[in-house]
């Protein structure tokens, strides 16, 4: 081969690799753009045919077909399938149950997985069940909650019955996101306390808390939006009651609960829009909210 | 008067191991309380455990009955669901589930991957900003609103392209390839991330391509990671009910191409529990102890995959 016949091939061989990386990074492109685009589509389409059906009527009315009258109204009960302030109330009803149980509990766990325990087998055995429980699907938990709270503690489809097994549910997320925040207390804020001579419990109780209440309320605020569209789970323990709640062991239909109702049964689909743009602009200021507190907090400290 | 200072000094000497004892005690005394808190706190974080082995014991509790009277290979080998002729066969939802959930993985999979290296490696700065709560959002939204936007949208397009309905096999692998992407994103570009600098320096220096560095040295390097995040997807996949519901059809059966209805175990369960009883409903439980057990070996092959990773 004369040098010539080398040169050739070495610069055929280079543009052949130059066209290679850009189909690839064309095809990279690509899928970005495919990302971005079905989540653009998903909330505009939703939004665009949701928000001409909202009205305040539609929002603020509840079955009775009147229009909201302070609170004396509220517990209405006539099914025109009007309004869908009842079905917002009842979320609210469930996610504040469903968070007072949970969030002590994930919290305090957190604390002693990130503060107390030592390594060893038994923390691993919580970690692990731990992620267990965040890979369990919803279809499952809303199993168990039937078996158990509906049926064998006679809870019948009701708020508390729905409220327990979601507190189960968001459990791994409250827990995850307070051991990330309190990883983000800076140890010398520990040292400082303990060497002033406070004990570990005022450490954590009076320091360490504290500092660590953005990350925490991330957390809670998290296992908000997970409450407020979960379905699978609240379906078979909420169960779908038409009314306002009056109690805890009423049945009551969420937000989320009732779009997959119009949209299974096909009942009206520009109720459905609407309900869907409204849980969808819930969702969007929930992950607002936490994205503006978290950076804030990451902020803080880093 | 040395014997005066010789006693004070005794006597003070005296004092001072009194005092350590006091303040000995005081500090035992203290401790209780900090040990109590502490006790609560570990049953806090051992709800966790028992969450996990209540539901596993109550699902099988109520699952396994109607497994032995069924019959376990007439139960997960049979293709004929008819609970009112007593005939409960779940094959056909377990092969719809397994299509369905491989199907999403591998659109989503490849879309995600893609995307995630797009995130790592190549995204100028301004589109990071919107890339990252965008896909967070993606996260977020909850899986009734993919059901519905897939069925007022997907649906009809596919029934325009093909015909048949648009309620299909199709349907289910696009809306759930959409909902598992934030989870393999996420995952998949942390792995990445985490890849040391100097392999990638080291392959440029050679003379490869930033694409070609990518693909031959990056993605082999994370490649654990990326495993994880599509089984972790795919176990999304698996367990996904309300979207899935909206639109696969719910028909039982095998399906013969991706146009075909069908019905996934979970869809099964959401489906007929308002008014199954007897031996139907413990027939939906035990489709449940399937479901279940199937979510159990992918988190156990999780597990392993991510302990690999932990000792590379």
């Amino acid at each position: 081969m004369t040098d010539e016949t080398i040169e050739k091939s070495a610069k055929k061989n280079i543009s052949n690799r130059k066209l290679k990386d850009r189909i690839v990074l064309g095809f990279i492109w690509f899928c970005s753009f495919i990302t971005i685009a079905s989540l653009i589509w998903l909330i505009a389409y939703i939004v665009y045919k949701g928000f001409p059906e909202l009205s305040l009527d539609y929002i603020f009315n509840n079955n009775s077909g009147k229009k909201l009258q302070i609170f004396s109204t509220i517990f209405g009960s006539n099914n025109e399938q009007k309004g869908i302030f009842q079905f917002i109330l009842n979320t609210i009803y469930i996610v504040i149950l469903s968070i007072t149980i949970s969030a002590p509990i994930g919290i305090s766990a957190a604390v002693y997985l990130i503060e107390y325990s030592k390594p060893g087998p038994v923390v691993n055995v919580i970690r692990f069940t731990t992620e267990t429980l965040a890979g369990i699907p919803s279809i499952i938990y809303g199993l168990f909650g039937f078996i158990v709270f509906v049926t064998m503690l006679h809870m019948k489809f009701s708020v508390m019955a729905g409220s327990l097994t979601l507190s189960i549910m968001v459990l791994p997320t409250i827990i995850r996101a307070t051991e990330e925040a309190l990883k983000c207390v800076p140890d010398s804020f520990r040292e400082g306390s303990l060497a002033l001579g406070a004990t570990k419990l005022i450490t954590i109780v009076k320091l360490i808390l504290p500092s660590a209440i953005p990350g925490i309320i991330t957390a809670v605020i998290l296992s908000i939006g997970r409450i407020v569209g979960e379905t699978a789970a609240v379906y078979f323990t909420a169960g779908y009651g038409l009314n306002a709640v009056d109690g805890v062991f009423d049945s009551a239909r969420t937000l989320s609960v009732h779009l997959f109702y119009m949209a299974k049964e096909g009942l009206s689909i520009e109720q459905s829009y609407a309900t869907g743009s409204v849980l969808l602009v819930i969702i969007i200021v929930i992950n607002f909210t936490t994205n503006i507190i978290s950076k804030k907090f990451t902020k803080k400290y880093t | 008067m040395e014997e005066k200072t010789a006693m004070t000094y005794k006597l003070k000497s005296k004092t001072k191991i009194i005092d350590d004892e006091y303040i000995i005690n005081k500090k035992e005394n203290k401790k209780i309380p900090e040990k109590i808190i502490e006790a609560i706190l570990f049953g806090c974080a051992a709800i966790s455990v028992l969450s996990v082995a209540v539901i596993t014991i109550f699902i099988f509790y109520r699952g396994v009955p109607a497994i032995i009277e069924i019959g376990l290979f007439d139960f997960i080998l049979e293709k004929t669901w008819r609970p009112l002729n007593g005939e409960f066969g779940i094959l056909a939802m377990i092969i719809a589930s397994i299509i369905g959930s491989f199907g999403a993985i591998a659109i989503g999979g490849l879309i995600g991957i893609f995307t995630s290296v797009f995130l790592a490696e190549i995204a100028p700065k301004f589109l990071l900003v919107i890339f990252k709560p965008a896909i967070e959002l993606l996260a977020g939204i909850p899986s009734v609103v993919y059901g519905f936007f897939a069925l007022v949208v997907i649906v009809p397009i596919i029934d325009d392209l093909f015909g048949g309905g648009g309620n299909s096999l199709l349907a289910v692998i696009i809306v759930l390839a959409v909902m598992i992407l934030p989870t393999i994103i996420n995952i998949s570009e942390v792995s990445i991330k985490a890849v040391p600098r100097e392999y990638k320096e080291g392959s440029l220096a050679l003379g490869a391509s930033h694409i070609e560095t990518i693909f031959k040295v990056i993605l082999p390097a994370a490649k654990s990671g990326i495993l994880a995040s599509v089984v972790l997807g795919f176990g999304r996949a698996v367990g996904e009910t309300m979207a899935v519901i909206l639109v696969c059809g719910n028909t039982v059966q095998i399906p013969n191409s991706i146009f075909d209805r069908v019905r996934t175990m979970t869809a099964n369960i959401a489906l007929e529990m308002s008014y199954a009883h007897g031996l139907h409903q413990e027939a939906l439980f035990a489709t449940g102890v399937i479901l279940f057990t199937f979510i159990m070996l992918i988190n156990l092959a999780l597990n392993l995959i991510v302990r690999r990773v932990g000792e590379v």
